[in-house]
């Protein structure tokens, strides 16, 4: 029997071993299901989403504003709705909005 | 040990056809085991790799000339440099380091995501299988590195003109940009099979991207350098159709960086980012296509094979797969905000993006026109540099305007009032650089004058934004200059970072400008004694030179050199006669002046028998920054990578929940 193919049947080995390997460790799974976000979380993440997305802009209207490239007047007339965008998606995701009546998303604008 | 590589080959092949198999039904009967099955068969393919890679290796070192390969690319006296590179000499070689790579990123981006993003890499699964079942089918049916025959006492060599250290990083660098567009290719995808809508595929692949990109840009930079010093014809970059195979998902994958942004700071442009990431890959493809088909005639392709048709058909099924897809998932990419301003920040980003594109596609029709027109009337046309230089300056000179632009005007929307503000000391500076370049005589060339005038607008925008952002950090938290200039780029490592990746743009833009549009020329034939005069350089022909090396007699002509009066020592050119691969390769001479980034270059184009030389000489001023731009590339992109814990812990937070559920 040569090296090689000593080395083969190794190889083919590891590799069952491997593809079999979330079987082998339950073998009589309960719950043998992808677990995938459901509307609630979809909208959650949305929300999420909306809240960080507000709260970068405002970081960076504010660092436009100090380095001189928003002037005060578009600095009041932008910090504001992003202010309120910020605040709803924070709302919404506070523990007692996350119900799928309450996270209810309010288009911007 | 042939037996080896190519049953671990076949087990590659296996273990791919079962990841797509499984990993599809896994995501659409939502199979947890399954699923993490189908993922393992994915990371055991880059075991089996490996393998195959590490046989192929072997086998070049140990000079074993029964693999067909070995015996086609290496030989005794190869230095051991090369014979290792030679593993990506040659096509077997190099599909073998592409396979090596897609399954060593799948390995890396399965690890990384399959616990916090399980619904979408479920998806992403198949879809990395299905691009290793392609790369592994060739290498298993089509190009098999391990092909055996009776060993001959010695190998043809190595070609003359890959025996060059860039060329030991060169390609390897290409292919992870090459295959590293799999990544956000197989995330986009796996999101619209997925119906994900959220951004959750930007947010794990941007790194991967950027590393690619990163990967591709540098790869050419240094496969510019191995053009400039192996090829010698003077230049470093040919417009040759596998040169702009490279640059094509580059500047795809450019605009994608940044109209990804878009995305993520206001929620838009969806459609189109999904579009420019299978652009990025499809290009990626059509230019290894356009390497390994035999198509094009190029000094980078390699031999005709049987190949092209598989590649051919490979990349319709991805084209016209993905973008089926994304039309399928047309309502769900709505976007839900529109453009405010035409004069914003993510408006400049679209302008950049359409230029880009724009770019883009005018250099693949510079490159598909001459084997369409082939392949319809039968008569070979060629497309020249005028095309692509005429388009260049079209779309480049207006892109580089627009990187000074985009960092000067702020996001949403910019008052008139503000640009004035923010615009007038850039715009003074390029304006005074423009007048004192032109008394200095530089319009002789007026797209190099532009070039250089809006390089000046964009050096002077990314000084006054690191000046003001650091003014502006160290009046909120006070501290020394330096501690705000550091604190700046550590909290915004990103935006800093892309400004010193811009930097680096602006230093290629005056390198190329300056030794295209500015250099000088000279040549003769030249006995002993005779001299060449070429800008301020003066060079003496001293005689010629022999010696042996490891594996080529090396012949040179030596020139003594002078500017001003002053003695500079010694420039020599030659050629080089390779033993093993019977084959001559042309040797420049370079000296370089890193004070002003000024090259004499010089080739002896004839070594005659009775002892003259027929030298061409040139003077490329600035061409040094190309080089030095790519090593400011590197740090830009270096600190846009750098991990950022805060957003880390923001990611977190944001996905906390949403995607590892804990349900009864």
């Amino acid at each position: 029997m040569s090296v090689a193919l000593v080395l083969g049947a190794l190889l083919a080995v590891a590799c069952v071993f491997l593809v079999a390997l979330p079987y082998l460790r339950e073998p009589d799974a309960e719950r043998d299901v992808l677990e995938e976000p459901n509307e609630l979380d979809r909208r959650r993440l949305e929300l999420a989403e909306r809240r960080d997305r507000a709260l970068g802009a405002l970081k960076e209207l504010e660092l436009d504003h100090r380095t001189g490239k928003v002037s005060d007047a578009d600095y009041r007339a932008l910090v504001g709705p992003l202010r309120r965008e910020a605040a709803e998606a924070l709302r919404a995701l506070e523990p007692r909005a996350a119900t799928p009546e309450r996270v209810k998303v309010e288009r911007p604008g | 040990m042939p037996e080896l590589g190519r049953a671990a080959l076949v087990a590659t092949l296996g273990l791919a056809l079962y990841a797509l198999l499984a990993g599809s039904i896994a995501a659409w009967r939502g199979r947890r085991r399954l699923a993490l099955s189908a993922q393992n068969a994915l990371m055991a393919a880059f075991g089996t790799s490996i393998v195959a890679s590490l046989v192929l290796v072997s086998a070049l070192i140990r000079h074993d000339f029964s693999f067909v390969y070995a015996a086609q690319h290496t030989s005794r006296e190869l230095p051991s440099g090369y014979t290792i590179s030679a593993f990506w000499g040659g096509q077997e070689g190099s599909l073998l380091l592409w396979l090596l790579i897609l399954t060593g990123y799948a390995t890396a981006v399965l690890l990384v995501n399959r616990r916090t993003a399980r619904d979408l890499v479920a998806w992403v699964t198949p879809v990395l299988a299905a691009v290793t079942l392609f790369f592994a089918f060739l290498l298993v049916a089509v190009a098999t590195p391990f092909a055996t025959q009776l060993a001959p006492a010695d190998g043809n060599g190595l070609n003359p003109s890959l025996q060059n250290p860039y060329m030991m990083a060169h390609p390897p660098l290409l292919y992870l940009g090459f295959v590293g567009l799999t990544v956000p290719f197989a995330f986009a995808m796996g999101a619209l099979l997925a119906r994900r809508t959220d951004e959750r595929w930007i947010v794990a692949t941007r790194r991967w991207t950027l590393v690619a990109w990163t990967a591709l840009g540098v790869g050419q930079l240094l496969g510019s350098h191995w053009a400039y010093e192996e090829v010698g014809w003077g230049g470093y970059y040919a417009w040759d159709p596998v040169e702009n195979a490279a640059l094509m998902p580059w500047l795809a994958a450019t605009a994608f960086l940044h109209s990804v942004m878009i995305q993520e700071k206001r929620g838009m442009l969806r459609v189109w980012n999904h579009l420019l990431v299978v652009m990025a890959f499809s290009l990626s493809l059509f230019g290894t296509f356009l390497t390994r088909s035999g198509i094009v005639s190029s000094i980078h392709s390699f031999t005709q094979s049987s190949i092209g048709p598989w590649f051919l058909g490979f990349i319709c099924i991805v084209v016209f797969g993905s973008l089926a897809l994304v039309f399928a998932r047309l309502p769900l990419l709505r976007s839900k905000t529109r453009l405010e301003s035409l004069a914003s920040r993510e408006a400049t980003f679209l302008y950049n993006n359409l230029l880009l594109v724009a770019l883009t596609l005018t250099i693949l029709w510079g490159v598909a026109y001459p084997i369409l027109h082939e392949a319809v009337l039968g008569e070979s046309r060629i497309v020249g540099p005028g095309y692509y230089n005429f388009f260049l300056r079209v779309f480049g000179l207006p892109l580089l305007l627009l990187m000074g632009i985009g960092p000067l005007v702020a996001w949403r929307r910019a008052s008139l009032r503000s640009l004035g503000l923010t615009f007038v000391w850039p715009a003074a500076t390029a304006l005074a650089t423009g007048l004192v370049l032109l008394a200095l005589g530089a319009g002789a060339s007026i797209p190099g004058l532009i070039a250089y005038t809006f390089s000046a607008f964009v050096l002077a925008s990314i000084a006054l934004e690191f000046a003001r952002g650091t003014r502006a950090r160290r009046a909120l938290s006070g501290g020394s200059w330096p501690a705000a200039f550091s604190a700046l780029i550590g909290r915004n490592r990103r935006r800093y970072g892309g400004y010193i990746v811009h930097a680096a743009i602006v230093l290629l833009a005056i390198g190329i400008a300056g030794s295209s549009a500015y250099d000088t020329v000279a040549e003769r034939r030249l006995e002993r004694g005779d001299t060449l005069v070429v800008g301020d350089y003066r060079l003496t022909y001293r005689g010629l030179e022999e010696r042996e090396a490891a594996n080529a007699t090396e012949i040179r002509a030596v020139l003594g050199v002078e500017r001003g009066g002053e003695r500079l020592g010694a420039v020599e050119a030659g050629k080089n006669a390779y033993t093993a691969e019977r084959q001559v390769s042309n040797e420049v001479g370079i000296r370089s002046d890193l004070l002003t980034g000024e090259d004499l270059f010089v080739i002896a184009e004839q070594v005659n028998a009775d002892g003259s030389v027929y030298v061409r000489a040139f003077v490329k001023p600035l061409v040094n920054l190309i080089w030095l731009a790519g090593l400011v590339f590197v740090l830009g992109a270096l600190i846009t990578l750098w991990p950022d814990a805060r957003e880390q812990r923001r990611l977190a937070t944001r996905y906390e929940g949403a995607e590892a559920p804990a349900r009864p």
